[in-house]
């Protein structure tokens, strides 16, 4: 292990990560009361989120190379380290992360009415594993988090959910399972192969054969699809959002579902180059299912929460499509749609949320005229809408038009047709999600007062249109403005596609033979 | 010279700052302060427009960019303006319409619960119609297009309790979606080809494009590569500018207030196309495919909408119609290369047209917000400003000189005469001139029956029925001054129609293949004296089809009912719009819902869940564990052990099947 590289001479990644778990004990421990639960679960979010703030404004942009690095043997026995480090693909995730949890305590304030403290304390702990997972560079870490996080996940949905709660739980629980255990035997088989490291860094650059790319892509590719989640292991995320509370599909949504997408972008792609160009055509059918079939399947939905919920699944489409082009544009439009929908479909089942807490109904029938009693919510609401629609000016349209640009002018070797005529396929997005999200719209906010129940609505609070505020000039301003952004990610982005494009399979081959290497940088 | 950027960024920054005070305290301002607001920022943008054109018309430009709104490698998009002699005459006439619209409102929306809001949207709309036009990339323009389509579709359905209006909205969302949709690939094409998204380096970069000839395969078919960038982005003006087969939503925009149908959809947005299509000359000159695309579609729309136009009943619906239609005509004008005259009728049409809406909306306040001319008659005796303003833009629109639309129409309808482009010039030709005598035939039956034949009006109505306030008969004056000057106007003092592009008000902010021009061969033809006109067939038929109307409509009289019923099928047809709006349902609606439907059901409940998480995978494990009952395993990792067989096996196949 080389210099560190951490512009502050401060393990602040260690801290971002241990400071809610700090605080969960704390309060655990001492505090009982619940209004001081609350009071104290935001304090200490706020200042885990005040903690990542260096990560934007001391993070260089003119480096690929990992920052704010940190590294302590571990295991030593099976060179285990507990190293950390961002690049400019992971640290806008450590953000987004500690912002929404801001945000999820906050929502949780009245409408959790039972057992406060520990859906408190789960946030919590499921805020460090979170955050770990994104800052990890040692692939054993990375599953130590990876695997953590189910653990609060679980019962957040499985204590405070819904009626199904227990069928959604398991259900969640088990896929996601599956797909860790396989990406553990991937990891052990790489281990072994790469010559006994688990250090993400040094798994890059080995010269792995086609042939283990192969089989390691695959059991890979379960485990993140599962996470992203791409058709047909999407099953689970409907059900997994409609049972969970508010804050739990927020953060399901915001970030979990970012994970999946995260494993592709930090393992398959640059440690797997060959065979995820050879997987091209399957993850471009698979995005393009996700986005024009569940589509279609999210328009027929009649309960608010699945129906955002199948909007996700075709949003990451976009995100899985973009990052299997392999060109800046795409790369970094599906980055960047991955944190826009962290700040769209928060805000959504937030909506849904406010909604939920007056009538208790997902059920779109179940509304309707609410616009007549909740103006600005609508007015919230219409504003996310159209952000779900990527209406320009809104974040989620420079990802999905990075995206499709990218797309358009890629050219995958694999890809028996020209990738035109796949993005032109990506963008009949543009009128399939107006017709999910206008219809839904008008359905729930539209229209003249005829339910009495709805009647009885009162608009937001104060409370409840705070939370609201951040995510409002979060949208507008990476819709207006993403340069800051796209700058934090260019030169991450540009050293990984060239990772992605080089062929580790010839290094390999040269190896077996005896040959001095070529073509490794 | 250039001109001032502080003066140019005010012109949209103004209606924009007004629209965001209204919009963010509009619950704290009386109605006064909120109107006063966004009149005065648009008022002013519209001072400054003005501004801004008689600079340009003494030789003023500007290009340059203020912004850089995403960069990704190669991939540059500047916030820009391009101002030029195209640019500025747009800006005044939405500032200027947008003005009278605004000011119009006060008296209109007067007492609405939403008055505030409206203001915001307006005043929110015609900044975005302003990046719309003065932007320099496909980027701006495509940003003013989606966010003029997001204030329609909040203005049509801004009465929310009113189930129609919102299906109205959400339709022109979608409708207007399935044209982005073209316009976005048109944008990805531009870029692949040009690597840049600016018009003056695309513009510049086109020669080379073609002469290389570049083509993609297209579904079997060869297609050159601006061919099929220009029908990409064909298909995005034809969502905006309501063309067949997506004209379906403009009719029933109609749902919004009035002055919306007046600015929105007949003066400025709708025509969003046909600027498009004008300010892309430089692309759709070397597509002779795609130029007779635009021709044949716009002939197809004004012809259809024309015969559309003759039966219905509904006052703002026969206006809405007539508005599709003449778009098709402009749409004609620059698939016959002759844009310059294109975006003079886009000018003329934008007076003529805001006039009759905003009338149209003075008669619906006086009787009561009845809409049917049926129930109409008589009006000219209580309402004789709003009579005489509407008098001034029916015939403006009919096409009788001197008034505007005279000017413009003729000059298409000649202009598509003498321009060869084969049997499509040839098809557009007669369309646009049978149109004539329809346009003047249904403008005037809705007249007559408005304003004269029999009272038919309702006791209740009748005992309301008064002339409009001032705020809105001012507003209607403007506008007919600009309907009986505009066209003169445009084409003494300005030469819009001046064949030479050297002397071509536009100059080189249109251009056009001098094989193309078709002002060329007009002027090779001579005789362009005051009355030739007197030897025109449009002239004795849009004369024509007013005394057609005033045969059967200016007294009451049983014609209409008799060859109704003589032709009831055909009668039908019409008043039931060609039955688009039903073939779409059951061609695209219903279809999508299904399939929505069996893809859920079937699909993810069925086929996934149930068969092979469910049935499969659990039922294999459930049917295991019974056995290995007595093992005393947990449940959980057999599930899991399962599943990961399951998921395994699954993605397997489906590789192999690949």
């Amino acid at each position: 292990m080389g210099e560190l590289n951490n512009v502050l001479g401060f393990p602040i990644l260690s801290l971002s990560i241990f400071l809610p778990l700090i605080g969960a004990a704390a309060i655990w421990l001492f505090v009982h009361n619940d209004q001081a639960v609350r009071w104290s679960a935001l304090l200490v979010s706020v200042a885990t989120f005040l903690v990542t703030l260096p990560l934007w404004f001391s993070f260089d942009t003119s480096t690929h190379h990992m920052q704010f690095e940190e590294f302590h043997p571990w295991i030593e026995t099976f060179n285990i380290n507990y190293q950390l480090g961002v690049d400019g693909i992971s640290a806008p995730f450590i953000l987004l992360t500690s912002l929404l949890t801001v945000i999820c305590v906050i929502s949780a304030w009245e409408c959790i009415a039972k057992r406060i403290k520990e859906y408190m304390i789960a946030f919590l702990v499921l805020e460090t594993t979170l955050i770990g997972v994104f800052a990890a560079l040692d692939t054993i870490l990375f599953y130590f988090f990876w695997e953590a996080m189910l653990i609060p996940m679980y019962l957040i949905i499985g204590i405070w959910g819904g009626k199904n709660r227990v069928y959604a739980t398991v259900k969640f629980f088990l896929y996601t399972l599956t797909g860790s255990v396989l990406m553990l035997i991937a990891l052990l088989a790489m281990y072994f192969e790469a010559g006994n490291t688990f250090s993400i860094l040094a798994l890059m650059d080995y010269p792995f054969s086609f042939a283990w790319q192969f089989w390691i892509f695959l059991a890979f590719l379960i485990a993140f699809a599962v996470k992203v989640p791409m058709w047909p292991v999407h099953t689970w995320l409907p059900d997994a959002h409609t049972e969970a509370p508010t804050a739990g599909s927020v953060i399901l949504a915001g970030i979990l579902l970012k994970m999946g997408a995260y494993g592709f972008l930090r393992f398959s792609l640059p440690m797997l180059p060959d065979a995820s160009q050879y997987f091209v055509p399957l993850m471009v059918g698979l995005s393009l299912i996700a986005i024009v079939y569940i589509s279609l399947v999210a328009m027929m939905q009649t309960d608010l929460k699945r129906l955002i919920a199948y909007s996700s699944i075709a949003h990451m489409g976009f995100v899985t499509l973009g990052t299997f082009m392999f060109t800046q544009q795409a790369v970094e439009g599906a980055i960047i749609n991955m944190i826009s929908h962290g700040f769209v479909a928060a805000a959504l089942f937030l909506c849904v949320g406010v909604m939920y807490d007056r009538l208790h109904t997902r059920e779109i029938g179940d509304y309707g005229g609410v616009v007549n009693v909740m103006p600005v919510f609508a007015a919230v609401m219409l504003l996310f809408c159209m952000a779900n629609v990527a209406l320009p000016g809104a974040s989620s349209f420079i990802g999905e038009i990075m995206v499709l640009i990218g797309t358009f002018n890629a050219e995958p070797v694999h890809l028996g047709m020209s990738t035109k005529w796949v993005a032109i396929a990506a963008a009949t997005s543009i009128v399939l999600s107006a017709c999910y999200t206008l219809w839904m719209y008008k359905r729930v906010i539209m229209g003249d007062l005829t339910k009495d129940t709805v009647k009885s609505m009162p608009d937001m609070s104060v409370r409840e249109f705070a939370y609201f505020v951040p995510l409002i000039l979060l949208v507008v301003w990476m819709g207006l403005y993403p340069l800051p952004v796209l700058d934090v990610m260019h030169v991450s982005v540009t050293h990984l596609i060239e990772q992605a494009t080089t062929s580790k399979d010839a290094v390999a081959q040269a190896l077996a033979q005896g040959l001095p290497p070529t073509g490794m940088h | 010279m250039t001109l001032s950027i502080t003066e140019l960024l005010l012109i949209p920054a103004l209606p924009l700052i007004a629209a965001l005070l209204t919009g963010i305290f509009g619950w704290a301002l009386k109605e006064k302060l909120s109107h006063l607001i966004c009149c005065i920022g648009v008022i002013a943008a519209a001072a400054l427009s003005v501004h801004v054109f008689l600079q340009v018309l003494d030789g003023a430009s500007f290009h340059g960019n203020i912004w850089t709104w995403m960069i990704s490698d190669n991939f540059i998009v500047p916030v820009g303006l391009m101002i030029d002699r195209l640019s500025a005459i747009m800006m005044v006439t939405v500032t200027i319409v947008s003005a009278c619209v605004h000011i119009y409102t006060i008296g209109y929306m007067h007492g609405d619960p939403g008055y505030s809001r409206f203001f915001s949207y307006i005043s929110a709309f015609t900044f975005s119609m302003l990046v719309l036009v003065m932007g320099n990339n496909f980027f701006t323009l495509f940003f003013g297009w989606e966010a003029v389509g997001l204030f329609s579709y909040l203005l049509i359905g801004f009465w929310f309790k009113r189930e129609s209006a919102n299906v109205a909205a959400m339709k022109a969302f979608i409708v207007n979606r399935i044209g982005d949709f073209g316009f976005a690939i048109g944008i990805l094409a531009v870029f692949y080809y040009f690597g840049t998204i600016e018009y003056k380096a695309v513009f510049e970069a086109v020669p080379a494009l073609v002469a290389a000839d570049f083509s993609l395969d297209f579904m079997g078919w060869e297609v050159s590569a601006i061919t099929f960038m220009c029908v990409a982005l064909f298909i995005g003006a034809m969502g905006k500018s309501a063309q067949v087969p997506l004209h379906v939503w403009l009719p029933d925009s109609m749902e919004g207030p009035t002055p919306i149908s007046a600015l929105i959809h007949a003066a400025t947005m709708v025509t969003a196309g046909v600027f498009m299509v004008a300010r892309l000359s430089p692309m759709f000159e070397y597509s002779e495919f795609a130029l007779a695309m635009v021709t044949v579609i716009g002939a197809i729309t004004a012809w259809m909408c024309a015969t559309i136009g003759l039966v219905q009943n509904d006052i703002k619906r026969v206006i809405a119609y007539s508005t599709c239609s003449q778009l098709g005509y402009m749409f004609v004008a620059c698939g016959v290369s002759a844009y310059s005259v294109g975006i003079f009728h886009l000018m003329t049409h934008a007076y003529f047209k805001a006039l009759l809406f905003l009338a149209a909306g003075s008669v619906i306040h006086a009787v009561m917000a009845e809409q049917d001319i049926r129930k109409m008659g008589q009006l000219r005796k209580y309402m004789p400003v709003t009579y005489i303003t509407m008098l001034i833009g029916a015939i403006a629109l009919a096409g009788v000189p001197p008034f505007a639309g005279f000017w413009s129409k003729d000059m298409i309808i000649e202009a598509t005469m003498v321009r060869d482009m084969g049997w499509a010039s040839e098809v557009a030709y007669w369309a646009v001139l049978s149109g004539v005598f329809m346009t003047a035939f249904y403008t005037f039956r809705m007249f007559f029956l408005t304003f004269h034949n029999s009272d038919r009006v309702d006791e209740h109505a009748k005992s309301h029925l008064h002339e409009s306030p001032k705020v809105i008969t001012v507003p209607l004056i403007i506008l007919a001054v600009g309907a009986m000057l505009a066209g003169w106007w445009g084409v003494q003092a300005l030469g819009i129609t001046n064949a030479e592009m050297a002397n071509n008000y536009f100059g080189s902010a249109i251009f056009v293949m001098d094989a193309h021009n078709p002002l060329i061969t007009l002027e090779e033809h001579g005789s362009h004296g005051w009355y030739h006109f007197i030897f025109t067939a449009p002239f004795w038929l849009a004369i024509g089809g007013i005394g057609l109307a005033f045969f059967m409509y200016f007294r009451e009289t049983t014609h209409p009912a008799r060859i109704a019923a003589t032709f009831p099928w055909l009668h039908s047809f019409l008043l039931d719009k060609w039955r688009w709006d039903e073939m779409n349902w059951k061609v695209l609606v219903m279809p999508a819902r299904c399939l929505g439907n069996i893809l859920w059901k079937k699909g993810d409940l069925g086929m996934i869940d149930g068969k092979i998480i469910h049935g499969g995978i659990v039922g294999t494990v459930l049917a295991g564990a019974a056995k290995l009952r007595n093992l005393q395993t947990g449940y959980v990792y057999h599930y899991a052990f399962a599943m990961v067989i399951g998921v395994f096996g699954l993605l397997t196949y489906l590789l192999l099947g690949s």
